[in-house]
């Protein structure tokens, strides 16, 4: 036998009753590792982020385009931000259906039963999502390019924008990770998720100006932390400027982290 | 390799009143086991006994209700990080990751236990070998048979080359070659100095590997003992013979008398006779004084007790209804989830 060699007995080895934060950092860059690895094994888990912001910027730049800015190119700077900010953010909902998944396999029972830090398992799963995010943001953008979108803040202001979109993403990400951690199927963490974004993301200023909304849709869309997003975005990748809303998008990503990393985490420890 | 004396003293196993209730039902009443390092240990019982509810509590899945348990000497509860790295733990429902290969199982466990990347792809190379799944390396697991699957979980659990194993029920539901296999598998790992923790629901099972058999049922321990022992204490085997047509039988049961000591029971087809079985050696005895009387045999077997007759025995009641059937773990732990 040599893949099984003489085993080390209990008192000659070198234990440790807690993980240390090197060990977690390990820990969650390969369970993040473990879920590109799925991703590569099941592409078309990717549809969302690839071909989703295709089809949806198509089609929003062709049929509302004309009604709404006069023509499809004059709507761009206004659309490309607003269809950026839906995709990704829809795509965060993802981690909380696939945690769920992943909790009721028997998978998940040698994670717990292997000497690694509790929380790597949804770290890894928060970290390796970023990754859609980023794929969803590039098609975005490079769909825009191909139809005509010239964002006159440049190539940097572009970038920083795709990062701010990324980083709110991760943020509300957390709250569905939540979902997922407490909700008892992964079909019921999709539903009650997409009941949320839906109206959150359409009743915004992401598809249409606000002005032209009646006065309580108006007032609804203005204070909708979505159009804050997409106007910090416009604001970058348009103009070039960092404004008051994307301060406004930050603080509200942190202070959704600081609310719902703590609750996950807790429901977590709990289940896990 | 040497032990020293504190470790060959402290048990690798050590439980003390386990309970785990899941709503109204007791799933394990007061379970108490001391497995000894460097044996097998098989915990025998039907479905729904509390075989991997028991399991999962060592094994630190699920927290006790009541009483204590320790792996080497460290609590289960107060120093699971401890015994984490102690165990190695093949569930009844292999723990992998169905939509990876099984390299890519193996070397995320790896790396997960700390392994280096050239060592984890290494170890995996190594066990995939080991277990005779090298061709079947880079496939999707949804393509792997039963057998397979139970034996990539096994060698998962060997990556750490932990102290002490877990398996529950490792060869229910395989056939009987790749059972075969799976009991070799077994012996080898003991072979280096493993400690086993086996469940099974087949007596000929524990009989084969463990040193030391606790039967559980509803529970709790109803007996506990050297396979002999165990055996001893629910009845002997018994020898099966059918006389060749025409034979006299009651010449048989006369000759079975004299040299066996025992009377044996004559079938009603008066074909058969059934001879309780103290001592195989004598068999040889019986088997040349049948042929000095002329007697012929047409078949001869040895039927060992079966499950259900230590059943009978130890609870006074057959082995209980399939009423939970191989869905035992999940609900379970399901159960302890909400």
């Amino acid at each position: 036998m040599t893949a099984i060699a003489t085993i080390t007995p209990p008192s000659e080895r070198r234990l440790s009753n807690h993980a240390s934060l090197t060990l977690t950092l390990q820990n969650t860059f390969t369970m993040a590792y473990r879920g590109l690895v799925k991703i590569r094994r099941t592409p078309e888990q990717l549809i969302d982020v690839t071909v989703q912001p295709i089809i949806f910027t198509l089609m929003f730049a062709y049929l509302f385009g004309g009604a709404i800015a006069g023509d499809v190119q004059n709507y761009l700077p206004a659309l490309i931000p607003g269809i950026l900010v839906q995709t990704v953010i829809t795509t965060s909902v993802v981690t909380g259906t696939q945690l769920r998944e992943d909790m009721d396999k028997g998978v998940f029972d040698r994670f717990r039963s292997l000497p690694i830090a509790r929380i790597a398992p949804l770290s890894g799963a928060l970290l390796a999502d970023t990754l859609r995010y980023a794929i969803a943001t590039t098609i975005t953008f490079v769909v825009g390019f191909i139809m005509g979108y010239h964002p006159a803040g440049g190539l940097g202001a572009v970038v920083l924008a795709g990062l701010l979109v990324i980083a709110c993403a991760w943020a509300i990400s957390w709250i569905f990770a939540f979902f997922g951690v407490v909700a008892r199927t992964a079909s019921s963490v999709q539903g009650i998720s997409m009941l949320v974004l839906f109206p959150l993301t359409f009743l915004s200023n992401a598809y249409v100006p606000v002005d032209t909304l009646p006065t309580w849709l108006a007032w609804f869309a203005n204070i909708n932390p979505i159009s804050h997003l997409v106007t910090a975005v416009r604001d970058l990748a348009n103009n070039g400027v960092i404004g008051i809303d994307l301060w406004a998008s930050l603080l509200g990503a942190a202070v959704i982290v600081a609310i719902f990393a703590p609750l996950t985490v807790r429901a977590y420890r709990r289940k896990a | 390799m040497t032990i020293t004396s504190s470790a060959s003293r402290t048990p690798a196993v050590r439980a003390e009143g386990l309970v785990k209730t899941f709503g109204s039902n007791r799933a394990v009443d007061g379970v108490d086991l001391t497995v000894e390092a460097g044996t097998v240990y098989g915990v025998l019982g039907p479905n729904g006994a509390g075989k991997t509810t028991t399991i999962s509590m060592l094994g630190t899945l699920l927290r006790p209700d009541a009483g204590r348990a320790e792996i080497f000497g460290h609590d289960v509860v107060r120093e699971s990080h401890i015994v984490r790295q102690l165990i190695g733990l093949t569930g009844q429902f292999a723990s992998v990751d169905e939509r990876l290969s099984a390299t890519e199982n193996l070397v995320i466990f790896a790396r997960l236990l700390g392994l280096s990347r050239t060592e984890a792809r290494r170890k995996s190379v190594e066990l995939l070998e080991e277990f005779g799944l090298t061709d079947a390396a880079t496939r999707p697991l949804a393509k792997f048979s039963g057998g397979m699957r139970r034996r990539l979980d096994l060698a998962a659990s060997l990556i750490a080359q932990p102290p002490l194993i877990f398996l529950d029920e490792p060869t229910t539901g395989l056939d009987p070659r790749t059972r075969g296999q799976m009991w070799d598998t077994i012996r080898r790992l003991v072979a280096t100095g493993s400690t086993v923790l086996l469940t099974t629901q087949y007596l000929d099972e524990a009989d084969q590997l463990a040193d030391r058999i606790a039967v559980i049922d509803r529970g709790r321990v109803v007996a506990e003992g050297t396979a002999l022992e165990l055996k001893a204490s629910v009845g002997s085997a018994s020898l099966l013979l059918r006389l060749r047509r025409g034979s006299d039988v009651e010449l048989a049961q006369a000759v079975i008398g004299r040299v066996l000591g025992v009377t044996a029971v004559i079938s009603p087809e008066a074909a058969r006779l059934t001879v309780p079985m103290h001592d195989a050696d004598r068999v040889t005895d019986l088997l040349v004084a049948f042929r000095e009387a002329g007697l012929h045999l047409e078949e001869f077997s040895v039927q060992q007790p079966t499950l259900d007759e230590v059943f009978l025995t130890l609870t006074g009641k057959g082995v209980p209804e399939d009423d939970a059937p191989a869905h035992e773990t999940a609900d379970e732990l399901e159960g302890a989830v909400r």
